[in-house]
């Protein structure tokens, strides 16, 4: 119980936040404790959007399983592709050629770029800018065109297969990755302009839920919203895999943990990922774009571990195989849950409004949380 | 005391200029509008073209004399991840008294499908392919269990 300054008896109270909620993105249930505006308690709800993905991928062969991560994170499927087939080359000891390497790397960056663009123009959209919502989907096009050409589909591409690439890629690949470079460079100074700059904005994110580094590595938030806590978790420079360790690019930090700090490491990103792609571009080196694998793959019996970084943070897989054509036990690690669980420690003491612009930041995709 | 006016101000001043600043580039595309992508999209039905890549639903070829590749050897089944594919198949007997399988129906769950592109490679024939039709809306949901291979189509000649 409250007294607030008029002397009136006030109580906490409880509201659902979602399920059917357009600022949760998705089908996310948080049951808030209030008092007045200011949020006491957010326990998050799960299993509205549960697939049984883990399950499912214990009775499909190898090949198969990789379809069904298309549809965790959806907005980075093919670093999630990559994470399946890296954990089954690695159990099969086949070595990539050089070529797969860096078309896998520039998708992912690719990927990381469509991503990014999309939680930008959602993240005005949720702070009331309808503009930002149809500036980032025109410039994220341009990308889904490059993935359509080449691996056949916009979003759930299933362009990785173990051993390699399903095709290789579309001879219009570097030109349009090109166009887009010189394209994308001269919006992305718009997007400050838009956002990053507006004071509406700022006085929305400044300050708002903040996240200490301690918190953020007890509660295993990675990805951006954990380097801007400054939580070193960059799984890119950590374990390099692909071809990340002959490209040259940083990983941004920032310290403040707050809303603001999340949203401006992710803007710097986009520039990180374009100058990645910028260096891999123009030297794709010839080759094979598949090794061959056996046509029904068996991994040794034994268990594996891949991690990965997504857009939105670190993704493991490990699989246990007893050695038959379908694995024992697979399980991801992914970095939606994670982050939501800290969801707590950023709210607390902030107004409902705030929660909006909290869970924007942390760009959170709920088909990844629930799998 | 001054300082908090002057603070006052330039406060004012920067949101405003921010505000101008993001105003500004909106103002840029209603006075370009050459530089807005969008697209009119029933209208522009006929003109538009998909990517040869993309996947949008599986067909089975079929060349002028009504005659299709597939031999009902159900490799595109056992490669499908959702048991999509069900080939209900038949024996024919040929001229030389030998039984030889061919496929009755193809029968295709357009709803199980996730277009993952698994069965296409899977063909020893390439008797299948990934259309660019995306249009799958249909009033009834028996519409979207097709059949395949045309009727009153058969195997060509020479595939084994
Ligand atoms: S595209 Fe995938 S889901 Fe669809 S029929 Fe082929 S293998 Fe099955
Ligand atoms: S479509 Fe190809 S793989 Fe499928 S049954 Fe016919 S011949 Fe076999």
């Amino acid at each position: 119980m409250n007294e607030l300054k008029t002397g009136l008896e006030t109580q906490e109270y409880f509201i659902n936040m979602g399920p059917q909620h357009p600022s949760t993105h998705g089908v996310l249930r948080l049951m808030l404790t209030l008092d007045g505006e200011i949020i006491k308690n957010v326990e998050p709800h799960l299993g509205y959007i549960h697939r049984s993905i883990e399950k499912m991928c214990e009775k499909d062969q190898y090949r198969m399983i990789i379809h069904l991560t298309d549809r965790m994170d959806y907005l980075s499927c093919h670093i999630n592709n990559e994470a399946v087939c890296l954990a089954i080359e690695k159990a099969l000891e086949v070595e990539m050629t050089d070529r797969i390497k860096v078309i896998r790397t520039i998708i992912d960056e690719l990927t990381r770029l469509s991503s990014h663009q999309l939680w930008w123009g959602v993240m005005g959209m949720d702070l009331g800018a309808i503009t930002s919502f149809l500036y980032g989907f025109r410039d994220r096009e341009l990308i889904t065109d490059i993935f359509e050409e080449t691996c056949g589909a916009r979003l759930t591409m299933n362009y990785n297969i173990p051993g390699g690439l399903m095709f290789d890629i579309h001879p219009n690949f570097q030109k349009r990755t090109k166009e887009f470079i010189t394209h994308f460079k001269k919006k992305l100074p718009e997007y400050d302009d838009l956002l990053s700059n507006n004071v509406i904005f700022k006085q929305r994110t400044q300050g708002i839920g903040y996240l200490s580094k301690e918190d953020a590595i007890s509660y295993g938030v990675t990805g951006p919203s954990g380097r801007a806590s400054g939580f070193s978790c960059d799984v890119r420079k950590l374990e390099p895999y692909m071809a990340y360790d002959r490209v040259d690019f940083k990983e941004i930090l920032s310290t403040e943990g707050d809303c603001y700090a999340r949203y401006k490491v992710r803007i710097a990103e986009m520039w990180e990922s374009l100058s990645i792609i910028e260096q891999l571009i123009d030297n794709i080196p010839e080759g094979d774009f598949q090794v061959p694998t056996k046509k029904v793959i068996k991994l040794p019996k034994g268990e594996f571990y891949q991690r990965v970084e997504t857009a939105r943070g670190e993704l493991g897989v490990y699989i246990v195989s007893e050695g038959k054509v379908s694995p024992y036990r697979v399980k991801f690690r992914s970095p939606g849950f994670s982050t939501l669980s800290a969801m707590n420690k950023m709210a607390t003491g902030f107004k409902i409004a705030d929660l909006v612009a909290i869970m924007s930041t942390i760009d959170l995709v709920i088909p990844d949380i629930d799998r | 005391m001054f300082k908090s006016i002057y603070n006052y101000f330039s406060d004012i001043y920067t949101a405003v200029r921010s505000l101008l600043t993001g105003m500004k580039v909106t103002g840029h595309y209603v006075f370009h509008p050459k530089e807005i992508i969008t697209q009119q999209y029933p209208e522009n039905r006929d003109e538009l073209k998909m990517f040869d890549r993309f996947r949008g639903e599986v067909v089975m070829l079929h060349d002028e004399n009504n005659e299709h590749k597939c031999t009902g050897c159900s490799a595109c089944d056992v490669a499908c991840p959702n048991g999509t594919i069900e080939i209900i198949s038949d024996w024919e007997i040929n001229e030389e008294g030998k039984k030889k399988k061919i496929i009755d129906k193809f029968v295709y769950h357009l709803q199980m499908c996730t277009m993952c592109g698994l069965c296409i490679p899977a063909c020893p024939t390439d008797a299948i392919v990934m259309s660019e039709d995306f249009e799958h809306a249909v009033f009834d949901r028996s519409k979207l269990t097709k059949v395949l291979n045309k009727p009153g189509s058969k195997i060509m000649d020479g595939i084994k």
